[in-house]
């Protein structure tokens, strides 16, 4: 098991390279000057454009900024941006306000998904089944954006129950309503896995042999349905955190939250690069060691999984 | 007996609901089940047998319910009885032993933890306690070293002790009746033996009545007092086991007497009758091969044998406990043998012998590590192309599982019509009389041919999967496994079919089978295979006679049945 998460954790070196790579050449190909850019319509001189240039490593081939990149990070530069502040410091200040959130939203959408899928499961065909059936169809039609304002709408400005933007202050209070948001679509998706995990496992032969010994219904359900279908379950979520901090870009513009997604929104209007290339990088990271976090959990949910 | 029965099901009536429509499963059977006694139910798939098994334990699937008479166990009624009352007969009264040892273990969870948890429900033990118990009930069915097995998880085991494992734990709380549902259809016939007599044994020890679900009357007769034969949801006979066997009233019986492969095997008539085909089959296989030699055709020199198999050897590489080191696998060691034109040589072993292997080999379906398949004097390994084109006509496959190797998405036409249509066989005009033709060669009306698999039964599939075998009119079929899959009555049908087309065509076959029963009915030779080398080959009679290894008469004592008829 330890060959295989070493392996896994060496294949990442490539993935890295690769989308760093990726990153960088879509930002070149991008047309407009990003330098220029920067003074709007006030008149500056090509020798500031040139010297900026410089800083920047604009003046080099893509590849070679690449690689330039690629230094300064194995040394833990991640280089300046356009404000003068080190790259490393926004990503310190924002990447744990989105980790939070997305955890939070990860929390949310397991510990009720799974808990409205297994009772839809158990009682598939009634009336508790049918209603789950539509809202979460609904949950997963509608765009995200419309629940972000219309949760922040009634819950934040009419009813004034959460606070209505977020701001500085990232407590626990103050990003459940986002999180909420945030993980609304994903719980959808894990209660429909797991009812239909929980219905499929209930008809199972071991489940019948389970009953013939003479167990109480209660026990027959935790012990030999629910564990079984929860193994498609975490195969999601590990792979959904990876998505849900991708995905906060969208709700932390709604309730304005200081996180990676405002980061990389501001970063990419700008034409940032070494901003960009960073947060996708530490993305494709967190999304990688999630992947192998479930792979691991899953070898000690399932007994037949050995990684050799 | 004048004791009072244990179980005792009173017209009872089973039906199935599908849009409020009740479909009946089980019509007024009637049984009856004395403390201690062995009582089998005996039928085809779908006659019911295990819906009336499933409703005295209320174990129902799906939709099912009882909707007439009653169930008494120990003089009460339990039909209509609540999930709550059941789950106190459960276990302490009323065991159950499943069917397919593969899927009912919990994979998740140790075999021991599985057992351990029926002794909690049912009071009988806890902790520390209920562990030492459960490795004196893993010993009890006959597994050694019980105190690491107990920690071992479902897929560590194999299909035997998986099987013992479950016997194990219907046993655990000392039920007064144990339904044994097909508890050995799905292993080995050697394991089968080994592990019905353990339960037999276990049974008569604790003074356990069983309940024994079977569609193999020879096991039946060999294993119960007494036989209920139950056919298309009613009870049709029912007796004392030899007295059925002897003397079968119902003509339902009669037929499943007549064609019971374990008893048909011991009748000189079918040696007799297999003696007519084989004559005629190789007198027309003779012409053929004359043939062959004149026309000079693509493949083929018109020999005497057909196939001949020299050396045949495979090795799979596995992979080891470190990922750079591998460990090679001997499926088939140094395997020869031939086959004559128009005749049958039978394949015989447990899995994992290397029986398919070798078939898959000859068909040139998988590469050989080492020997060579001769196809009427051409080395099939040396063929490409046009060429080899040609070899696959000659040779067709017929497979095990009528519901898998036909697609669904295909009209019975359409697969009988695809291997004519992809050699460039005919216009579509003579495809399709060919098709007709090919369906009246397999007894099947044409009228099935813009039908779908999903609206046929195993035996018209398997009808059309020979059909379809048949329809580049090779010289050679191999039959893998072709009838096991099969009910008793439709493998007897299937088994006379292809002894039919075999006299008419002058076919010679390849015949896979882990059943020694049924190869006395189709088969001049046998090759009996273990661990992957041929371990004895001679004819069928002597096989059967006067067998000579001792792996071989393992085999032929396994079949069920087999003393009962001796001596009848």
């Amino acid at each position: 098991m330890w060959w295989y998460a070493a392996r896994r954790i060496l294949q990442t070196i490539p993935v890295l390279l690769g989308s760093t790579l990726l990153i960088y050449a879509l930002v070149f190909l991008r047309p407009g000057d990003p330098v220029r850019a920067l003074f709007g319509d006030k008149p500056v001189s090509e020798a500031t454009l040139a010297q900026l240039r410089e800083q920047y490593n604009f003046d080099e081939p893509f590849l070679v900024q690449w690689l330039l990149f690629l230094k300064g990070a194995v040394t833990g530069d991640l280089g300046q941006s356009f404000t003068g502040r080190p790259v490393i410091d926004l990503v310190a200040d924002a990447f744990p306000v989105t980790i939070k959130l997305a955890l939070m939203a990860l929390v949310f959408e397991a510990v009720f998904g799974i808990i409205a899928g297994t009772i839809a499961g158990l009682r598939k065909g009634k009336l508790f089944d049918s209603t789950m059936l539509v809202v979460s169809l609904l949950v997963i039609a509608v765009p995200i954006f419309v629940f972000g304002f219309v949760l922040q709408l009634i819950f934040g400005v009419k009813l004034e129950w959460f606070p209505a933007t977020v701001g500085g202050d990232a407590s626990f209070y103050n990003l459940l309503l986002p999180a909420i948001v945030l993980g609304l679509v994903s719980f959808a998706y894990v209660l429909r896995l797991t009812r239909t995990s929980v219905a499929g496992n209930l008809g199972a032969d071991h489940v019948r042999t389970a009953r013939a010994k003479g167990l109480p219904e209660g026990t027959v359900v935790r012990r030999h349905v629910l564990r079984n279908s929860l193994i498609p379950v975490v195969t999601f979520l590990g792979v959904d955190l990876g998505a849900l901090m991708a995905g906060a870009i969208v709700t932390e513009g709604i309730f304005n939250i200081p996180g990676v997604g405002n980061l990389a929104y501001q970063a990419v209007i700008r034409g940032e690069t070494p901003t960009i290339v960073s947060v996708v990088t530490i993305m494709v990271l967190v999304y990688v060691i999630a992947a192998l976090l479930v792979d691991l959990l899953y070898a000690f949910l399932d007994p037949r999984i050995r990684y050799a | 007996m004048s004791q009072q029965p244990l179980l005792e099901v009173r017209n009872l009536d089973v039906a199935f609901y599908a849009d409020k429509k009740a479909i009946p499963a089980v019509e007024g059977a009637n049984l009856t089940v004395y403390p201690g006694q062995t009582v089998a139910i005996v039928g085809e798939s779908g006659s019911g047998k295990s819906t009336t098994a499933h409703a005295i334990i209320g174990l129902l699937p799906g939709t099912g319910r009882v909707t007439g008479g009653e169930i008494l166990f120990d003089g009460k009624d339990i039909a209509h009885s609540s999930t709550k009352d059941f789950e106190s007969l459960r276990g302490d009264q009323i065991g159950l032993v499943p069917q397919d040892p593969m899927s009912n273990l919990n994979p998740l969870w140790r075999v021991g933890t599985q057992i351990k948890e029926s002794l909690v429900a049912n009071d009988i033990a806890k902790g520390k306690d209920a562990d030492r118990r459960v490795n004196g009930l893993l010993a009890e069915a006959g597994l050694n070293d019980v105190e690491r097995r107990a920690r071992q998880y479902p897929h560590e085991f194999s299909g035997g002790m998986r099987q013992r494992a479950l016997i194990a734990m219907g046993l655990a709380a000392r039920p007064k009746l144990l339904i044994a549902d097909e508890p050995t259809s799905a292993l080995d016939v050697t394991v089968q033996k080994q592990i019905l007599d353990h339960l037999d044994g276990l049974t008569d020890e604790l003074g356990t009545a069983v309940l024994l679900i079977t569609h193999d009357l020879g096991l039946a007769a060999e294993r119960a007092d007494h036989i209920v034969v139950m056919y298309k949801g009613r009870v049709v006979e029912s007796g004392p086991a030899l007295e059925i066997l002897k003397n079968p009233e119902h003509p339902y019986t009669q037929r499943l007497v007549s064609s019971a492969p374990s008893i048909a095997s011991q009748r000189l008539s079918s040696v007799r009758a297999r003696a007519e085909v084989r004559e005629q089959a190789v007198q027309t296989a003779g012409e053929i091969a004359a043939q062959v030699a004149t026309t000079q055709g693509e493949v083929g020199k018109g020999h005497d044998d057909i196939i001949v198999v020299e050396n045949l050897t495979k090795v799979f590489m596995l992979p080891g406990d470190r990922p750079w080191r591998k460990t090679e696998l001997r499926a088939v060691d140094d395997v020869s043998f031939r086959l004559r034109r128009g005749t049958t040589t039978a394949i015989v072993g447990e899995s994992g012998s290397g029986k398919s292997t070798v078939a898959r080999m000859v068909l040139g379906l998988l590469d050989r590590t080492g020997g060579t398949v001769h196809f009427d004097g051409y080395d099939t390994g040396q063929l490409k192309g046009k060429r080899l084109m040609a070899l696959r006509r000659q040779m067709q496959p017929v497979f095990q599982n009528p519901y898998a190797s036909l697609d669904p998405m295909y009209s019975i036409f359409k697969s009988i019509e695809e291997p004519l249509a992809t050699h460039g066989i005919g216009s579509s005009a003579e495809r399709e009389a060919k098709v007709r033709d090919l369906l009246e060669k397999v007894s099947l009306p044409g009228s099935i041919m813009r039908r779908y698999p999903n609206e046929l039964s195993g035996g018209q599939r398997q009808r059309v999967a020979i059909a379809r075998a048949l329809a580049l009119e090779p010289e050679v079929v191999v039959l893998d496994e072709a009838v096991s899959a099969l009910d008793v009555l439709v493998q007897a049908q299937i088994l006379e079919l292809l002894n039919d087309l075999q006299a008419e065509m002058g076919l010679s076959y390849l015949f896979i089978t882990h059943d020694l029963a049924v190869v006395r009915q189709i088969a001049d030779n046998v090759l009996v295979m273990q661990d992957g080398k041929i371990v004895e080959a001679a004819g069928v009679g002597e096989v059967f006679d006067n067998p000579r290894e001792g792996y071989t008469r393992r085999l032929l004592d396994a079949i069920p049945g087999r003393d009962l008829l001796a001596s009848a």
